[in-house]
């Protein structure tokens, strides 16, 4: 039994030495907040990107670029591993030089000093115009000149909607929140629910959230603040409540192919979604086709039309990049040569964050899905309503679990969903304290 | 099956006795057949769902067949961006049976080394593979990703395959088969004739341990194909991912590309299938393997 014990504590101090030497050379090799061209022949650069198809768009900068030349990675979306992956990398020293990283976990990577920040770059600066300024504030992280990342792609939201079914019931398409519970109760009259609710996608109810002028975190540039349950959030969680109280809406758990087969069979009848949410439902309930529409928002206050958004992503640089300013230079090309952001929009149906992007060539045409409807210029008004200075906190892996467990006890009748919402504040209060990030 | 005879020449006096254990051996059979279809039924609904349009996929029946487009759907799976899933599955292969065949054979060496020879150390050594075991190789992976880091070999092959070598229990499992199924006399004998420590380990020894290999092997295969975490954590180039990873992969891509659900339906009913095919073909020897071990 000793020597047993022994070579356990053999084990554990080799363990220890291994990590502690694998800890201590992170390498800072650039000075910081430096940008300027490496100089001295070709560059190579490594980028980690889940986009389907995004090796097609970096051969196409390949082709034109032989002095920078980018070599794809690839992996599993962010949360479902890739985020863990840079984390693991960036303590190792072999963190790719770019990175593909949602808005919603820029600033966990921020806080750990991941990022290399563009804001140095002069190249970024300049073109931070040509970007949606809403997009902007989404990788400044609440500094005006600085920029963890090049906004990539949007999620502007609007309303689908089963243009036949509304015209046969003879109701109303919904411009106001009002008149949207209003035309749920005719729906369920009818037979359907106006749309699911969706227990787990907290993000979706975050862009919710976001069109009432909702702010879920800020940073002052000490302390952060979190706001889980401000009063526009609120508003909107007892708005939801009372659909779910008066069942109103349905509650199959999204992403499945019950959820599929609710649109497909004419049960649920509108979904509040985001510009990438076109494809879902062309895919999900392929007998609907030609019967979808697309409209605004319904608006809280019919004066001022406002409209939430939905995922998204950046292009960031990793501090430990050797080539930041040609790391730059492929970034803004990704995500503002109309070259790219067509690509893009091809292979993975990414709506870009460019002001021009919204007259890319590819966005103009009507879908034949939604009855020839060019849908996107819904979109692209949609885009420049979104409100600014809404924040993502630094840890909203644990914020949208802990919401979505509250979310689901919700549906199911166990408490509400602003006591779900409460919970979750408390909840992410305390998990920002356990990772010392100081917390007003 | 080799009971059922012997049922016909039972003595008279024992069918009373039989007869009583009427009751709980339907019980048993009950729950027998109800853990059958809890297990049974996943896979039926992804051969089901894998023989289905992406119309038919949600629209019908998931536990029945709706038209039948196996062919079309494993059509469309190989092409899929220039057959990538065929070179995951390759992939998969080599991972795994190289790394199951190695593996075993070190660990039937090791255990065999362990339980027969005497030399100093012996017990620790022993002692050291067994807490291998209560180490999950989970909790291995990322010490692992930051070891391969420091000599810059994350991201190959080799990062995957090395450590996928390794198997405690397998060491655990060989000493304790050769210890029991491999008489000191018989390696006495080959000794006196001549035969060296390796030819007699080769041309005896592993005979002897057949069943036992077969065994490790088995559980070494399993264990290797189904790995994730490891290969996540080490690759990121697409071209060496197994299909474990693959699949993962294409999965977590399915609210931007919905084509995708299909060919991750598809493509899991192909992953599943080596393995069944692996039980299938070594169930016999296993069986012996298993009952060696129970009776010692």
């Amino acid at each position: 039994m000793s020597a047993f014990l022994r070579t356990i504590g053999v084990l554990l101090t080799s363990a220890v030495a291994l990590t502690a030497c694998s800890t201590t050379d992170t390498p800072a090799q650039n000075p910081a907040s430096a940008c300027a061209p490496s100089g001295g022949g070709p560059v190579t650069l490594t980028f980690t990107s889940w986009i389907p198809g995004i090796e097609e768009v970096v051969q196409a900068w390949n082709a034109k670029n032989p002095d920078i030349q980018v070599k794809v990675q690839t992996g599993p979306n962010g949360n479902g591993g890739t985020y863990q992956n840079f984390f693991n990398q960036l303590k190792a020293g072999n963190a790719p030089d770019l990175g593909q990283i949602e808005y919603d976990a820029l600033p966990g990577f921020r806080v750990q000093d991941g990022l290399f920040d563009l804001g140095a770059c002069d190249i970024v600066a300049k073109a931070k115009d040509q970007f949606v300024p809403w997009t902007w504030d989404q990788v400044s992280l609440g500094d005006a000149g600085s920029a963890y990342g090049v906004p990539q792609d949007t999620g502007p939201m609007a309303l689908f909607y089963r243009a036949d079914l509304f015209d046969k019931a003879g109701i109303a398409v919904p411009a106001t929140w009002q008149e949207y519970a209003a035309a749920a109760e005719k729906v369920k009259a009818a037979g359907g629910y106006i749309t699911n609710f969706s227990q787990s996608d907290i993000n979706q109810f975050a862009g919710l959230a976001w069109q009432a002028g909702g702010h879920w975190f800020g940073n002052d540039g000490q302390k952060w603040t979190v706001s889980l349950a401000d009063p526009g959030t609120t508003k909107v969680a007892q708005y939801w409540q009372d659909l779910i109280d008066r069942k109103l809406v349905s509650s199959v758990p999204p992403w499945t192919t019950e959820w599929d087969n609710a649109y497909n069979t004419d049960q649920a009848w509108t979904w509040v979604s985001a510009v990438w949410g076109a494809n879902s439902i062309a895919s999900g309930a392929p007998k609907t086709a030609g019967k979808w529409r697309v409209a605004p928002m319904p608006q809280w206050d019919g004066a001022q039309a406002s409209a939430g958004n939905w995922g998204g992503s950046s292009t960031a640089v990793f501090k430990t990049s050797k080539h930041p300013y040609e790391a730059a230079k492929f970034a803004l090309w990704l995500n503002s040569s109309d070259e790219a952001l067509t690509l893009l929009n091809q292979k993975a149906n990414l709506y870009p964050a460019t002001k021009a992007g919204a007259n890319l060539p590819a966005l103009a045409d009507g879908v034949a899905f939604y009855g020839d409807q060019k849908i996107y210029e819904v979109f692209a008004k949609a885009s420049t309503q979104v409100p600014s200075g809404f924040t993502w906190g630094p840890s909203m892996t644990a914020t949208y679990a802990n919401a979505s467990d509250g979310f689901k006890a919700a549906v199911s009748g166990k408490g509400t969903l602003l006591d779900a919402l409460t919970a979750a504040q408390a909840y992410t209060i305390q998990t920002l304290k356990n990772q010392a990030i100081p917390v007003a | 099956m080799t009971t059922a005879p012997t049922a016909i020449v039972t003595p008279a006096e024992t069918r009373p006795r039989e007869r009583g254990s009427v009751l709980p051996r339907s019980a048993a059979m009950l729950i027998m057949g109800v853990c059958t279809v809890y297990f049974l039924l996943p896979l039926w609904w992804l051969l089901v769902g894998a023989t289905k349009s992406r119309e038919q996929f949600t629209g019908t029946d998931s536990l029945w067949f709706a038209d039948f487009r196996l062919l079309d759907n494993l059509g469309e799976l190989m092409s899929y961006r220039d057959g990538l899933f065929l070179r995951w599955t390759l992939n998969s292969l080599a991972y795994t049976a190289g790394a199951a065949l190695l593996g075993t054979l070190l660990a039937a060496m090791c255990g065999y080394a362990l339980a027969k020879y005497r030399f100093p150390g012996r017990e620790l050594i022993f002692n050291v593979v067994l807490s291998g075991v209560l180490v999950p190789a989970t909790a291995l992976a990322l010490p692992l990703f930051l070891i391969f880091s420091q000599v810059h070999a994350t991201n190959t092959f080799w990062a995957v395959f090395l450590p996928s070598l390794v198997n405690p229990f397998g060491v655990y499992l060989a000493r304790v088969y050769a210890a029991a199924g491999v008489p000191d006399g018989l390696l006495e004998a080959s000794r006196i004739d001549g035969a060296g420590e390796v030819r007699t380990f080769f041309t005896i020894s592993a005979r002897l341990m057949a069943p036992a290999l077969v065994t490790i092997f088995l559980f070494h295969f399993v264990a290797v194909w189904n790995n994730f975490l490891l290969p996540l954590i080490m690759l990121s180039d697409e071209r060496l991912f197994p299909v474990t990873l693959g699949l993962y992969t294409w999965n977590t891509q399915i609210a931007q590309v919905p084509e995708l659900r299909g060919m991750v339906i598809v493509g899991s009913l192909i992953s599943i299938t080596p393995l069944a095919v692996a039980f299938l073909l070594l169930q016999r020897f296993w069986r012996t393997g298993i009952s060696t071990g129970a009776v010692k």
